[in-house]
């Protein structure tokens, strides 16, 4: 194209510090983050609370659950599917490991809810992966066996520890680890080591390959199925980790304790920017993603809204927000179809 | 407003000089970044045929594309029929009577050939009830007139990639429109076909439509052509009668210098076999094919589209299971199941598609092309980043690659660069046999003699080629060896250097 | 051109076997499951899901989908009760109605407009639309204080309840809409291919907020509907209902892709889900095996329809 030969012609030249073309690049890319800013100075300038220490922790730990499932999804996202069972997952994990817990001991229990959380992660990547089956169809599907199966299990039944303080089951959900809430070390956590893993490992590389383009990635030697089957492990894992974390802080669950966390899942990972098409996005802009549905969450009832405001606000934010990422690769605010 | 159908014939004659059609004046459209379109003026004259040609990326679908209403222009005007026109959108140039034929399949699969004829203009009854009886009667009559032999009411989604495009075809045939653009109607026809189009076009000339015709063929530009328009880099190069230039004029136009006359070396003495296929089958794409290439030389597989060439590359790169016979690497038989087999016994597939099968396209060139080679570039599933660098520095160099740089998107990338791209990519992995699959569709007459350069050079270093390809020219430049295929089956092999242009479509034809 | 009566066979959607061999099923093993009375209960029971999987099917074909009809459901019984005391049935229903045509209306230019995906426009709207449902309830439900609205949810012409009657009418009406009307053809070549719908001057922005405002209406009268049903609304009604109305139209054989589906297999998928239901329920067998089923099925039939794809299009294994 004629702009690459001018690029490369043209030698290096002192631009003026402040150009529009340096404006417009910095929406582009750093567009979320500065509104995600401009959003909590206004929120500090409201109140007085919002900007506490306190008050950020506490955010940063209410935000762990849908965080931690978060984390796991994005990587079913950019690999180019949809999960959204793990709403229904995350009830079921929370109801077993809570009833085992007082059958088996915490030990047990967490270990065999792991495993059969990622036995459900098989069956969702066995169908998505190696089936090729429509990846939303077959997450609706689990969606409504796996609360079959929640039902079936507690018959139906709310389950509860006894023995609420003399387990060590409450560190997950209720301790501190310096000075940090240890679900928050955990969402953080799994975020940093998921991070690296996806930029820094072939398999990190094949999952940007499968979403952005699987035929491709096929041609060039990658097995698809492999790495898609791996991302909906990888979710499954996610989710068992964010049930240990519920089901420790309540020391109880409902049936239907996850009901609707796909959905606020998938609100955060949309609003951090990562492509339902697949084969863009990050985990970083993830984390940002939650933290914003978290901090309009608290900021609204720290000013005295109705919690179901919330929603409203988000309706707005999470278009607006794909929207600016939308127009910017278009280069236009509207789209021309008539 | 007087029409020019009010006008008897010999007032047409001369009056067309005079007062153009279409009249483009002017018009500039730029991307962020890019100078698409600088200030293009092009006349088209009732019935005539107005070929528009230049090199990939050098404006003739955005000139399209703003004729058509999908992009607006920046500045300059269009005039149809002497008077100032603004087409805001496909709806309104079909409405003005602009239809755009598309080289890109734009059909609905799911529905029938008569509703994708009369797309967008359903015959209606009252109440906005589909007419079917007059719809499927006067898409068997366009049928006709076409020379098709498939029904109005069947499914596109069951027809063959001709017959598709000769249900685009017949959109220019729905009502008598004033211009009709031909996007590369011919890429996947066969002869037979283009005689049936190339009579409608002088039919549609004869009830004085203007035509623009874009396409890469020369010969089919010099026998339909009345004038040729050359674009290059946005602007354009040229005007000129086609009675009164020639080939060589053209492409000097188009590239801006003339094109080098192509000598290959040939490789005097090719060495062992490299790649042996005996008896090989898979269902009905392709029988008991059987065929070697050795190192060092190319060998041409032709056939028309269909002939199952693609499937046979397939197959013995492991996307499709054979039903019978053996795949040979360096005289030994071995099973290759999945690409990465392939891969492990050195045979390399650079696909058909590059946008679909080849490349990752919001992906970094450096990270398309160490894609089929992560196990090098790693240890222990971690990525260092520095051998991947240096791949990408290697090829970049090897290759002559224009991009800016290692980051940018190959979406970003013309043609031929990203063509480069796919083969960096395979030669990365240092194959003994590499599978090229039509290595020039698509890609402007400059980098085409640079890709076949390459190939030469890669067999002159001792790998076996096996390059699939439609186009004669290329078979014929390239090769050492062509295999024919007709249907399936191998139906002959050919020396390069003897063999005639009419021996080999006979071949391919089944006669 | 042949028309052998295979070939029209060949055309019924899939799901109408399976529905079949549910009705005969239970037929044999519940009791009281054959009997017209019994057939009327699962058309009630499947109006609701049913009218708004109309509109569902017509926004999928088109290659969109909408998440928001469990809220719109919801806001639109809530104003058609809520505002009768003050307006009156007719105009409360109305408003209730015209909120839902409103919203799809937001929610198609929105997608028209901003070229944002409708999945994730729609997700937006199922929060939002939720939110104004609180807001404007208070978090109350509603009870409709005039008899004549519960009568016309519990009436029922010539021996059919009268909401049977809407659901099938407005079936046959999309029926036709989708296979003789130029609006209905349209739909399915946007869904097909969308640039070439846009190229054929098909307006294709248009066309597609037509189709989210229909959905926004079979949402609206579906909560109302439902409403009449209970004489009353809840602030939590249809959560959740956007599954189970994609899962009935997936059954039935539309393509989330778009370009493909059909009203009679929507029908079916509904029915399907409804038989399931009802004949479980007189079997006694526990509700949470329904789930169970529907998912196993929804699975299954993806399965099934894979494989003779496959088969026929020969592609290569990737």
């Amino acid at each position: 194209m004629a702009k690459t030969d001018v690029e490369l012609a043209v030698p290096v030249r002192r631009d003026p510090w402040i150009t529009r073309d340096k404006v417009v690049h910095l929406l582009q890319t750093k567009g979320l983050l500065i509104a995600f800013a401009l959003f909590l100075v206004a929120f500090s300038l409201a109140s007085d609370r919002f900007a506490s220490v306190d008050n950020i922790s506490t955010v940063l730990r209410q935000v762990a659950i849908v965080g931690t499932i978060a984390v796991g999804v994005t990587i079913v996202v950019i690999g180019g599917n949809l999960d959204l069972s793990v709403g229904s997952l995350l009830s079921f994990s929370t109801v077993l490991v809570v009833d085992l817990h007082d059958k088996i001991g915490p030990g047990p229990a967490i270990l065999i809810m792991f495993a059969a959380a990622l036995a459900v992660g098989c069956v969702n990547g066995l169908l998505v992966g190696f089936a090729r089956l429509n990846s939303l169809i077959v997450t609706l599907g689990m969606l409504s066996a796996i609360q079959g199966l929640t039902l079936i299990y507690s018959g139906g039944q709310n389950v509860d520890i006894a023995d609420q303080e003399g387990t060590w089951f409450a560190f997950f959900g209720r301790d501190f680890l310096l000075g940090v809430a240890v679900p928050t070390w955990i969402f953080l956590g799994l975020a940093v080591i998921l991070h690296v893993v996806l930029t820094r490992t072939t398999f990190g590389r094949k999952v940007f390959a499968v979403g952005g383009n699987p035929t491709a990635a096929a041609f060039s030697g990658v097995r698809r199925a492999r790495v898609v089957f791996s991302t909906y492990l990888i979710s499954a894992f996610c989710t068992a980790c964010a049930a240990v974390i519920l089901g420790s802080r309540v020391m109880g669950s409902q049936n239907n304790v996850g009901q609707g966390y796909e959905l606020v899942v998938l609100a955060g990972v949309i609003l951090g920017g990562t492509s339902l098409l697949g084969g863009s996005g990050s985990i970083p802009k993830t984390v940002v993603g939650v933290l914003i549905l978290g901090f309009i969450q608290n900021g609204l009832l720290l000013l005295g809204y109705p919690y179901y405001a919330q929603w409203l606000v988000t309706w707005v934010v999470i278009i607006l927000a794909v929207w600016l990422d939308v127009a910017s690769k278009r280069g236009r605010l509207f789209t021309t179809t008539s | 407003m007087r029409t020019l159908a009010h006008h008897t014939a010999a007032e047409l004659a001369e009056l067309a000089p005079r007062a153009p059609l279409l009249h483009i004046d002017g018009v500039t459209k730029t991307f962020p970044g890019v100078k698409a379109l600088d200030d293009v003026s092009l006349e088209v004259r009732a019935g005539e045929v107005h070929a528009l040609l230049g090199e990939n990326g050098a404006g003739k679908s955005t000139l399209m594309k703003v004729l058509a209403g999908n992009h607006q222009a920046d500045r300059g005007q269009i005039h149809l029929e002497g008077e100032p026109i603004r087409v805001s959108g496909p709806h309104e140039a079909k409405h003005l009577g602009i239809v755009l034929i598309h080289q890109e399949l734009s059909l609905a699969p799911e529905m029938t050939v008569a509703e994708n004829i009369f797309l967008g203009s359903l015959p209606r009854r009252a109440l906005g009830f589909v007419d079917f009886r007059k719809l499927y009667a006067d898409a068997g009559r366009i049928l006709d007139r076409l020379g098709c032999r498939f029904a109005a009411s069947d499914k596109v989604e069951t027809l063959s990639i001709a017959n598709r495009q000769m249900v685009e075809i017949g959109r220019a045939l729905v009502f008598t429109p004033k211009i009709v653009v031909f996007d590369e109607p011919t890429a996947s026809l066969t002869d037979a076909e283009k005689v049936v189009l190339f009579d409608v076009i002088r039919s549609l000339q004869d009830e004085n439509v203007g035509i623009v015709y874009i396409s890469h063929r020369m010969d089919e530009i010099f026998t339909l052509s009345d004038r040729i328009t050359v674009l290059r880099d946005g602007a354009v190069r040229g005007t000129l009668e086609t009675a009164r230039t020639n080939e060589d004029e053209v492409t000097r136009l188009m590239i801006g210098r003339a094109l080098e006359p192509r000598s290959h070396a040939r490789a005097r003495e090719p060495g062992p076999v490299a790649l042996e296929v005996k008896g090989l089958s898979c269902a009905d794409l392709f029988r008991d094919v059987s065929f070697s290439v050795r190192a060092g030389e190319v060998v041409g597989m032709y056939g028309l589209i269909g002939a199952g060439r693609t499937e046979i590359a397939e197959t013995i790169f492991g996307l499709r299971a054979p039903d019978a016979g053996e795949i040979r690497r360096d005289g030994e038989v071995v099973s290759i199941t999945s690409p990465p087999d392939a891969i492990a016994h050195g045979i390399a597939l650079a696909p058909e598609s590059r946008k679909e099968q080849g490349l990752v396209l919001g992906m970094s060139c450096r990270d398309n092309m160490s894609l089929s080679q992560l196990g090098e570039v790693s240890r222990v599933g971690w990525l260092d980043r520095s051998a991947e660098q240096a791949i990408y520095d290697r090829y970049a160099v090897r290759l002559s690659l224009k991009s800016p740089s290692w980051r940018t998107p190959v979406v970003n990338l013309s043609g031929g660069n990203q063509q480069k791209v796919v083969l960096g990519k395979w030669l990365g992995t240092a194959p003994k046999v590499l599978i090229i699959d039509e290595p020039t569709r698509g890609i402007d007459v400059g980098s085409k003699a640079e890709i076949h350069g390459l190939i030469r050079e890669l067999a002159a270093a001792g790998m076996a080629v096996l390059m699939i390809s439609s186009e004669m020219p290329e078979v014929l430049g390239v090769s050492d060896r062509i295999l024919a295929l007709y249907h399936g089956r191998l139906a002959a092999e050919f020396d390069a250097d003897s063999v005639t242009e009419d021996a080999l479509v006979q071949a391919i034809s089944g006669l | 051109m042949t028309k052998s009566p295979l070939r029209h066979l060949s055309r019924i959607p899939p799901i109408w076997m399976i529905l079949i061999a549910c009705v005969a099923f239970f037929s044999v093993f519940a009791d009281s499951f054959f009997a017209i009375g019994n057939f009327t209960n699962i058309l009630i029971q499947t109006s609701t899901i049913g009218l708004i999987a109309l509109g569902m099917t017509v926004v999928m074909i088109n290659g969109n989908i909408d998440l928001s009809v469990g809220a719109v459901v919801a806001l639109a019984a809530s104003l058609a009760v809520g505002l009768q005391a003050d307006l009156g049935i007719v105009p409360a229903v109305l408003v209730g109605l015209g909120a839902g045509v409103a919203l799809g209306f937001l929610n198609g230019m929105v997608v028209w407009k901003t070229g944002v995906d409708a999945f994730i426009v729609t997700l937006g709207a199922m929060m939002g639309v939720r939110g104004l449902v609180f807001l404007y309830t208070g978090e109350q439900s509603f009870f409709s204080m005039n008899f004549a609205y519960a009568d016309f949810g519990m009436s029922s012409i010539a021996g059919v309840p009268t909401l049977a009657w809407v659901f099938l009418a407005l079936t046959v009406i999309m029926h036709v809409v989708m296979t003789r009307t130029t609006h209905g053809r349209n739909a399915y070549a946007v869904g097909g291919n969308r640039e070439a719908a846009e190229n054929a001057g098909i307006r294709v922005g248009r066309h597609m907020v037509a189709n989210f405002m229909l959905v926004g209406f079979f949402a609206a009268l579906a909560g109302i509907t439902l409403s009449t049903q209970m004489g009353a609304s809840t602030p939590n009604l249809g959560t959740n209902y956007e599954l189970w109305v994609i899962t009935a139209v997936v059954l039935g054989g539309t393509k989330l892709t778009g370009g493909v589906g059909t009203i009679l297999g929507t029908l079916g998928g509904v029915l399907t889900i409804g038989v399931l239901r009802n004949g479980m329920n007189l079997m006694q067998v526990p509700a949470f095996y329904v789930l169970v089923v529907m998912g196993a099925i929804l699975i299954a039939v993806l399965l099934v329809d894979a494989r003779v794809n496959r088969r026929v299009a020969g592609e290569v294994k990737l």
